[in-house]
């Protein structure tokens, strides 16, 4: 029966096509157009003093060049501020092509077009811009410290600093809480940069059509709708004149969320100004260091907590590197402040941040956008306490955690999309105990206690986290069934692998009665679908997933209408089964979808024979009524929005066993579990490989991946071979276990899933090294190098300690 | 300035083909641009990535680090070139689809390329071998949990069919 397809583990409807060569990526695309290319700023941060392009001139197939000064009108204009907040006071975006000064490594100065990518190339090789160097600012310390600014005019290079305070139950304050607390700690907590990184760069394919004055872009990103709207402002374009299709994507993972892009507008303005197809696609270097990172956070955190571990206040003041520019704002930081308290209640709390600029590229939410830094201040909060106490680190978090019968559960805070944070549903105890028996939590001190006869060292870490999910404002949903009876179900937002075409059928399918065959799902087409926000935060399933349910529903009851006039029946007596519409309990009496798709739409004209059932003399019915009726469209499609009040919390709990080697310093997980809740599952297989991914992500950036920028603001690492992405070597089996606690904020009852593997990876990690070598981790990612140097530190200060008590001199 | 183009031809597929291009053609960009065969990928242009892999007599090669010259004369094989000639799915294929092994699918071009010439050569990989076969190849998706996955059920759809 088709209405089980929703919870099946199906296979994707967008895999023959991606093995077999057939994806259409937007470089397989615009076979002849131009290619751009771009000459990129060298200097973290200077002046251009002048631009000398006569030596790209005589470059055979160059096109044009383009910089600052050509611009005009709106495109020369700053990039758009896309999500303004009040606490964001000195928010500051770059230009598409430079003005007067550079602000990061990688800001693009000077367009060439060319007849191809190499030739573009060469021209831009050869377009000499000359630089005035100004001091750059590099690292979140050196940015407090202000000795020299990114932006003469924002004073401190503070772009933004955000309070919020909630107070305890006996409404005391977080520092009073903590005062008045039995037991206190302060600590440093950091988090280095790290980025998107798919595998595919952005890339932006442009086509202006001079008789019909309209544009056609492709972009590879996560907001088609949102790209068209920025390019028709910017172009000064009719918005009906513009479409924009993201085709298939190579991975958004959050950085193509960022738009307008520099490209996004450059790239159509000059497509527009030549008559000509243009496409840029970027290459991997451009993406280091022209697109967007994240993560960069350093954390102080005081705490104050009773004997059984309770917290009774907690005071979080951190920092954010927000790089060069702050197109997304601070929502980075303010997901950071506000879901770092996760499963618990933690008396009162305070938080505070300061955004601050650097000479660097601009950060902008990657995967888990914020959260993976609050979890790890939080759970490393936990750590410290149960260590402080000598406890259980599971009971210091059990004696905290928010409990079953607590929901709806307010935490008095305002989250992302600027509404309460409440938590909507849960069973965070549950979680703990799934994950802690996965893990076999109660019986490792003998394992570990074994091993360390035979010489090996072993480790055990635990984290959970919440993660607000499927935020606003909204999505929507198409459905049509067309008359061969074929479904077509399209919407807004973008896909980039997480299986949509596959999930949104299954939805209609089980929504309408149809078999999946005949359902073809479209995403991120501005021709199929106009208004829609994008795919980030966790919230395509969500939103859209419920968008489209209600509009199968809305469907549904049309068709019922339509078939119940030709059935002569009830509507409440039929059913939809296959795609065929029967009365219940009466097989005799059905109709094809198709054909109430056909007498959906009373027609004049026959096309064909099916046609031919709906035009004016072959339907039958009461000729003193509109042939559609009042209040009716015609057509068997609709068009629904789902709009949640807020968002809807998915959580987990997630556990590991690390080896560290003795010698070497080398930390090898040896296990990975994982429990999760994300509401209802709309398809099984696809949930587990959205957490696969997250939590090799997450390994990624806790054991090997950052950014290293020199003193100058020089990126060092700005390729695969020196920035390591782990490879299928270094993630062990992921062991998973589902919990599911519907969602009471949606029809469906789903949860985002997208994220939610990389949250609280660092946290867990860092415990399980902690567990293993007794040596306090509090800064992330940690390498051999790290964890080597932090032994030699361990080993100093005990011997100083050891030294110091034997009344012996110091080591030097 | 005029650059020199020169003729390469090499067997594509099983199918001749042909363009006359510069000397510093990559190989991923004459498969994509000048053939067409967009299937190839290309991550990151500097050979640690593997979403370019093709087969090169039936080896598998990082056609971002070769010019097309340099493959003149050979036999290519792309991702367009693994199902059977009927156009049915080759078993690697296959298995990719039946395990869920890709999410973007960017890095799958290459990955099936190199397992095809992994299962070639060793059509009963243990665990290891299978760890080493795809270790040269990124995928920012999956986690490689199903890829491995993959892998194995490849070997059985493979021992099925003989
Ligand atoms: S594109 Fe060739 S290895 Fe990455
Ligand atoms: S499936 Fe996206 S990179 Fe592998």
């Amino acid at each position: 029966m088709t209405t089980k397809l929703f919870g099946e583990p199906i296979p994707r409807r967008e895999d023959p096509r991606l093995v077999t060569g057939r994806g259409r990526f937007l470089d397989d695309l615009g076979g002849r157009a131009l290619a751009a290319a771009f000459v990129r700023s060298p200097h973290a941060h200077a002046r251009v003093v002048d631009i000398d392009v006569a030596g790209a001139l005589d470059v055979e197939g160059l096109v044009a060049v383009y910089t600052w000064d050509d611009l005009g009108g709106r495109v020369g204009e700053p990039l758009p501020l896309l999500i303004p907040h009040p606490a964001l006071t000195h928010g500051r975006t770059g230009y598409p092509l430079a003005r007067d000064v550079v602000r990061h490594v990688g800001e693009p100065v000077a367009m060439v077009v060319a007849t191809d990518r190499y030739l573009a190339e060469d021209a831009a090789d050869r377009i000499l811009v000359g630089y005035e160097p100004l001091p750059p600012v590099v690292g979140i310390e050196a940015a407090a410290a202000a000795d020299h600014l990114v932006h003469e005019d924002v004073p401190g290079n503070a772009g933004a600093r955000l309070v919020q305070e909630v107070p305890g139950p006996d409404g005391l304050s977080a520092p009073a809480a903590i005062e008045r607390a039995p037991h206190r700690l302060e600590f440093r907590l950091a988090i280095e940069r790290s980025a998107s990184m798919p595998l595919e760069g952005r890339g932006v394919y442009a086509r202006w059509d001079a008789d019909d004055e309209s544009l056609r872009v492709y972009s590879s990103t996560q907001t088609s709708t949102s790209v068209r709207m920025a390019i028709a402002a910017k172009l000064d374009l009719p918005p009906a004149k513009v479409e924009v299709i993201a085709p298939d994507v190579g991975g958004g993972f959050g950085v193509k969320i960022v738009h307008p892009w520099p490209e996004e507008i450059l790239v159509p303005w000059a497509a527009r100004l030549l008559g000509r197809e243009v496409k840029w696609t970027e290459d991997r270097r451009e993406h280091f260091t022209s697109s967007a990172h994240e993560r960069g956070q350093v954390h102080f955190v005081r705490v104050g907590f009773d004997d059984e571990g309770r917290i009774l206040g907690l005071d979080v003041r951190f920092l954010h590197d927000h790089g060069a520019y702050t197109p997304y704002g601070i929502i980075v930081p303010i997901i950071t402040s506000t879901q770092l308290l996760g499963p618990y209640k933690v008396g009162a709390y305070r938080v505070e941040f300061t955004s601050l600029y650097t000479n660097t590229v601009q950060v902008t939410p990657y995967r888990g956008a914020g959260r993976p830094q609050g979890v790890f201040c939080m759970e490393r909060t936990m750590d410290r306490v149960a260590v402080h106490l000598g406890r259980d680190r599971t009971l210091v978090r059990a004696a905290n955690l928010i409990q079953p019968g607590d929901f709806p559960y307010d935490q008095g805070l305002t989250f992302q999309d600027g509404r309460p944070l409440i938590y909507d549903s849960g069973d965070y105890p549950e979680l703990l105990r799934m994950v802690k028996e996965l893990i076999g939590w109660d019986d490792f001190g003998k394992a570990q206690t074994e091993a360390a006869v035979r010489g090996r060292r072993l480790g055990l870490g635990l984290a959970c986290y919440v993660e607000g999910t499927g935020v606003g404002p909204y999505e929507g949903g198409h459905v049509e069934v067309d008359s061969s009876g074929r479904v077509h179900v399209s919407t807004g937002l973008t896909s980039q692998g997480q299986g949509h075409q596959t999930v949104f059928a299954q939805i209609a399918a089980a929504e309408l009665g149809v078999p999946i065959e005949d359902i073809r799902v479209t995403t991120g087409d501005t021709r199929r679908f106009r208004y829609a926000v994008g795919t980030f935060a966790s919230r395509a399933a969500v939103l859209s997933g419920n968008a489209i349910a209600l509009a199968c529903r809305a469907l549904r009851d049309k068709a019922l209408r339509i078939a119940a006039d030709a059935l002569e029946a009830d509507p409440r007596d039929l059913e939809i089964e296959d795609g065929i519409v029967r009365i219940r309990g009466n097989p005799a009496a059905s109709i094809p979808l198709r054909t109430v798709a056909v007498l959906s739409n009373p027609l004049r004209y026959a096309f064909d024979e099916e046609a031919a059932r709906a035009t004016q003399f072959a339907v039958g019915g009461s000729t003193d009524q509109p042939p559609v009726a009042e209040g009716e469209q015609p057509g068997l499609e609709g068009t629904q929005y789902y709009s949640p009040v807020r968002s809807t919390f998915a959580a987990g709990a997630h556990a590991a066993i690390v080896e560290t080697d003795p010698d070497t310093a080398e930390v090898r997980v040896l296990r990975y579990a994982v429990v999760h809740d994300c509401g209802r599952l709309i398809n099984p297989r696809i949930v587990e490989g959205q957490i696969h991914g997250g939590v090799a992500q997450g390994i990624g950036g806790a054991l090997y991946e950052r950014l290293i920028y020199d003193e100058h603001g020089q990126l060092l690492n700005a390729s695969f071979m020196d920035f390591l992405m782990p490879y299928a070597t270094e993630i062990p089996a992921i062991e998973t276990a589902h919990l599911e606690t519907p969602s009471p904020l949606n029809p469906l009852g789903v949860k985002g899933a997208g994220e939610a593997g990389v949250i609280p990876v660092s946290a867990v990690i860092a415990a399980a090294i902690e567990d293993a070598e007794g040596i306090r981790i509090e800064e992330m990612p940690i390498s051999p190098d790290d964890l080597f140097r932090l032994r030699e530190r361990a080993r100093r200060a005990a011997g100083e300690s050891s030294g110091a008590e034997a009344g012996e001199a110091r080591p030097v | 300035m005029t650059e020199e183009r020169l003729d390469v031809e090499m067997t594509v597929n099983g199918v001749p083909r042909g363009a006359r291009v510069p000397a510093r053609r990559l190989l991923s960009d004459f498969l994509r641009h000048d053939l067409g065969l967009t299937g190839t990928h290309v991550g990151c242009e500097h050979g640690v990535c593997g979403c370019c892999t093709v087969l090169l007599d039936g080896e598998p090669v990082r056609s971002c680090l070769m010019f097309a010259v340099g493959a003149a004369g050979h036999a290519v094989t792309t991702v367009e070139g693994l199902a059977a000639p009927g156009g049915s799915p080759s078993p690697v294929q296959r298995a990719f689809a039946e395990c869920h092994a890709l999410q973007c699918g960017f890095c799958t071009p290459g990955f099936l390329c190199t397992v095809t010439a992994l299962l070639r050569d060793r059509p009963r990989p243990t665990d290891d071998e299978v760890m080493a076969g795809i270790s040269g190849n990124l995928c920012r998706c999956t986690g490689y949990q199903n890829i491995v996955k993959a892998v194995h059920r490849a070997s059985e759809l493979m021992a099925e069919a003989e």
